[in-house]
Parts: structure tokens; sequence; C-alpha cells
């Protein structure tokens, strides 16, 4: 049974990673899904995804720490599909470094992606997901990508940690504001634990050139030894809980935080 | 429905009625065998007959009773894949200075000694499961973890219980490199039988009706349905890197304050 037939699904920092991830799922599911990251259009990695998904597939450019890019991809989306009933804030970086040495303009950097990037978003796309909400039963649904990182500290790791705790509780106060004045969109974050993606990939990259490890295969290997399931989740195991959010059978979750850690946080 | 526990064996505690009765028919619905606990003989023969799945008359508290349970399940079904520990109770309840020892020891037996005793007696079954040790246990805990009621001391007091048994069970069978999960369900106030007919008992039912459902900011009440589906979620494999966590299903009611 495909349960999202019929439902349009906007993914940000979808080219990669837990993104693609999602949006693959999606699409498997019958939703129409836009694709937006960074790449221009008709950028080789664009086709070459886009073909592989299909006809109910397309792609907007979209920085999303830009109001003016968010803008012109929520007009795209209307233009094409007229409504959207799901919105998965995704696209993120990571910022690592002792607090003390950390640039400012890092921090900058991440806030306006991971943050401001979320806020832009549910902002921009507020009004068609509260129009497109009364077409379904239980309303549209956001979706934001947090992290462990969002619940717990980690060392040099503060920006990524504040941006993803902001994400957080961004989530449950838009929830309760939309749930107070009847707004269909329900809204809820995930918070992954460490999952093969390109970019944690390339965090271990600057770990491994920081000297902190002798090549990033010992610190994959020192993760999943500290995470008590033992490994690292695959991004479709986070697609999994994006689909629950994104379809019916989640209708009384708003505000929710779903953890999807391997145990990393129980203990 | 979609098939994702085609093949799966469900047991879940408290079936015969509410959350427990959804859990029964949704488990089902999606492929499993399901078995289930409870006392109302004649509320389980007609979700049996609905439902296919089978009861046991046994209560979660009844620590000896317990293997012969076990024995009778895997004799039938051959293995267990998903526990869904969800009998609990609130009558004899009170305040801190209202409840009776007899009430507080009967909230403790069966909403917390009864849910060590179903993780247990999972664990020990899916240790064994033919293939490998493979598994979700999902624990009704409830909102009142987080928020717990001045009038129900003792049920408070274990459903907040609930969150560190549930890690402590999740904790263990990873150590153990057992792939089986454990997560802690809390929904908010779900519109069951038992609370409809509190509100229909109510001197003004449209009161007491406008009451629960102002309590959460969605404004209304869970599905029994909802929560069911949540289950039917953590139980899959679509959960397969989930444990050990906590999830809401709440209308928002702990997400924060309502402001003004």
């Amino acid at each position: 049974m495909r349960r999202l037939a019929g439902r349009v699904a906007l993914v940000s920092g979808a080219l990669r990673g837990i993104g693609l991830a999602i949006a693959e799922r999606f699409v498997a599911e019958g939703a129409a899904v836009v694709l937006a990251d960074l790449a221009d259009s008709g950028a080789s990695d664009v086709e070459a995804t886009l073909a592989r998904l299909g006809q109910s597939a397309s792609y907007v450019k979209l920085d999303v720490a830009q109001e003016a890019a968010w803008q012109q991809a929520e007009q795209r989306v209307r233009a094409d599909h007229g409504r959207l009933d799901i919105l998965v804030n995704n696209a993120g970086v990571d910022c690592t470094g002792a607090v003390e040495t950390l640039e400012f303009a890092a921090w900058r950097r991440i806030m306006s992606i991971n943050v401001d990037g979320v806020f832009l978003g549910t902002k921009t796309c507020t009004p068609l997901l509260a129009q497109s909400g009364k077409l379904t039963p239980f309303g549209s649904s956001i979706i934001n990508i947090s992290s462990i990182m969002g619940l717990v500290g980690y060392a040099d790791t503060s920006a990524y940690n504040a941006g993803k705790g902001a994400v957080r509780l961004f989530t449950k106060a838009v929830a309760i504001e939309f749930a107070q004045k009847r707004t269909p969109i329900r809204v809820n974050s995930i918070h992954p634990g460490f999952v093969r993606t390109p970019l944690l990939e390339i965090g271990m990259r600057k770990w491994v050139a920081l000297g902190m490890a002798e090549n990033a295969q010992v610190l994959i290997d020192g993760i999943a030894a500290a995470t008590p399931n033992g490994r690292l989740a695959e991004a479709s195991e986070i697609a999994g809980a994006a689909y629950f959010l994104a379809s019916d059978d989640s209708s009384y979750c708003t505000g929710s935080e779903l953890v999807v850690d391997g145990g990393w946080t129980a203990r | 429905m979609a098939s994702r526990l085609d093949g799966k064996v469900a047991l879940v505690t408290g079936g015969t009625s509410g959350i427990g009765a959804g859990a029964v028919r949704r488990l089902a619905a999606e492929g499993a065998q399901v078995a289930f606990t409870g006392s109302n003989a004649e509320a389980a023969a007609r979700l049996m007959a609905e439902t296919g799945a089978s009861f046991h008359a046994h209560r979660v508290e009844d620590a000896p009773g317990w293997p012969a349970l076990m024995t009778t399940l895997v004799g039938r079904y051959g293995r267990l894949d998903i526990a869904f520990a969800n009998a609990g109770i609130e009558a004899g309840d009170g305040s801190v200075e209202s409840i009776t020892i007899d009430g507080w020891n009967r909230l403790l037996a069966v909403n917390l000694t009864g849910v060590m005793l179903t993780a247990q007696a999972a664990v020990r079954a899916m240790r064994v499961n033919p293939g490998g040790a493979t598994g979700a246990i999902i624990i009704n805990s409830s909102m009142s973890a987080y928020r717990p009621m001045g009038n129900f001391v003792a049920y408070s007091t274990t459903k907040g219980a609930l969150i560190a048994l549930s890690k402590s069970v999740a904790m263990h069978c990873a150590n153990q490199g057992l792939k089986i999960r454990c997560n802690s369900i809390h929904p908010g106030v779900v519109e069951t039988d038992m609370i409809r007919g509190v509100i229909n008992r109510a001197p003004d039912p449209a009161a007491a009706r406008a009451q629960f459902e102002g309590m959460a900011p969605l404004k209304r009440m869970a599905k029994v349905e909802e929560v069911a589906a949540l289950v039917a979620f953590l139980a899959s494999d679509e959960a397969s890197f989930i444990s050990g966590s906590e999830y809401s299903i709440d209308g928002a009611s702990t997400a924060g304050m309502m402001g003004v």
C-alpha cells in the first residue's frame, strides 16, 4: 500500500545521505517529491538522481539560509503541484572545534544553515502547508531533522549542539502554536544517532586531519563500539521514522521528538 | 493494510480493551499472529472472533503464571517477535495523603512489576528465537511520566519508573549483543471505553468531554487507533535502529506551555 499517494513533499538537502533516503522512501510510498539542494538544476548528480527516482521526483535549487531562495522554491511547488503536504527540513552542515578557538564565522555559518534554514523553511511554507492540510484527514506534516546532538552535549561540538538543540525546541514551540490556532500542520523532530552518510564521512576526514585518529575507519569502529546496538544507522532507518511522521499513522503526534539512535542516549 | 509484520508473532498484555485491543487489531491487520492476555473472557471472545488472535487468561502481576503462559505461546507459535507491555490500572489510586498501602502495592504490582515480568518473559523467549535473538518490546507508559498527577500518585510514579525500566532493558539487550529493541510510548489522554465511561457518568458529560479534549493543544483526545499505529511502527523493522527511546504521542501536551 502506498500511503503517501496524492501527497506532495519538499525535502531539503535531498541529494545525499538522510535527505536522499527520505526522498527515495516518499517516492516509493507514492508521493510527489520535490528534492531541494545546493547543486544547480541540470547538474549531473541531480539528473542522475531524478532519472533513478522517476517521474514523481523533481528538483529545485535551494540554499536554505536564504529567505529569497525559500520563496522561489515555495513558488515552484505552488506552480507545479498547487499543494504541499510534507516539509522535511533536513539540510544541515557539521562544525567541530574547541569552543575557545572556534571562529565566530564558523558559528554564524552553522546557525544560518542549521537553524535559520529550519525557521525560513517553516515560515515560508506554512501558508501552503496550512491550505493543503485542509485537504487531508489529519493535516500536513513538518519534519525537522535534529540530532542526538540536540539532546545531549558532546565535546568539541558546541555549535552543532546549540543549533540542533534550537531545532528541537523550535519544533515544540511551533507545534503548540499551530495546535492552538487550529492550523492543520503537525510538527515533530527526528533525532538520529550516528548514521552512515557522506556528511559523517566528511566529518571523520576532518577529525583525522586534526590528528584525532589514524584514519576514518578507526573513528567509525569507535562509534560503532560506543553505540549500544553496536553499529551505525543506515539512512534508510531514519527514512522509516520520517515516513511514519509523514503518514496519517502519526495523526496524534505533534511536538514529539523521535529518537533513532541505537540506544546512544538511553544510557 | 501493508503486511509489515508478516511472519511475526506478537504478545499484547491487557489486550481485551482500550489501547491493548486496538494494538491487537492493528498488529493482526499488518500480518502478525497475535496472542493477548487479560481477564475479561467475554470481550476476549469477541476480539478473537474478529481478529483471529488467541486469548490467554493471565494477569501480568501473576509471576508464577508467566512460565506456563510462555510455554503455551511458544509451543503454539514457535517464536516471539513483539511484546507490547500494555496492561495497567489506576483503580485504588489516590493522592500521597489518601492512598492506602494496599492500593499502592496493587498499582505497583500491575503497572511496574507486571511490566518487568512481561519484558523478562519476552527477552527470555526472544533470545532463543529460531534464526537468532531478535525482537521488539514496547512499553506503554504515559505522559504522566513527565507530568505527574497529584491525585494519582501511584499511577504517575509507576509510569515514570517505566522510562528507566525500558532503557535498562534496552541497554541489557544491546550489551548482550541481542537484536532485541525496547522502547516506551507516552500517550496523552486517549478516548478509550474507560474514558468514555467516565465522561458519560459525569454530571455534565459535555463539560467533562470538553475538559478531556482541552488537555492537549490539539484540542482532542487521541484515538486508540492512533496509538496502535505507533505501536505497529515501533514493532516493525522500520524501527530497526530505535531502542531505549521514549516516544510521545500526546497532541503536543508535553511539548511546552500553552501560552496566553
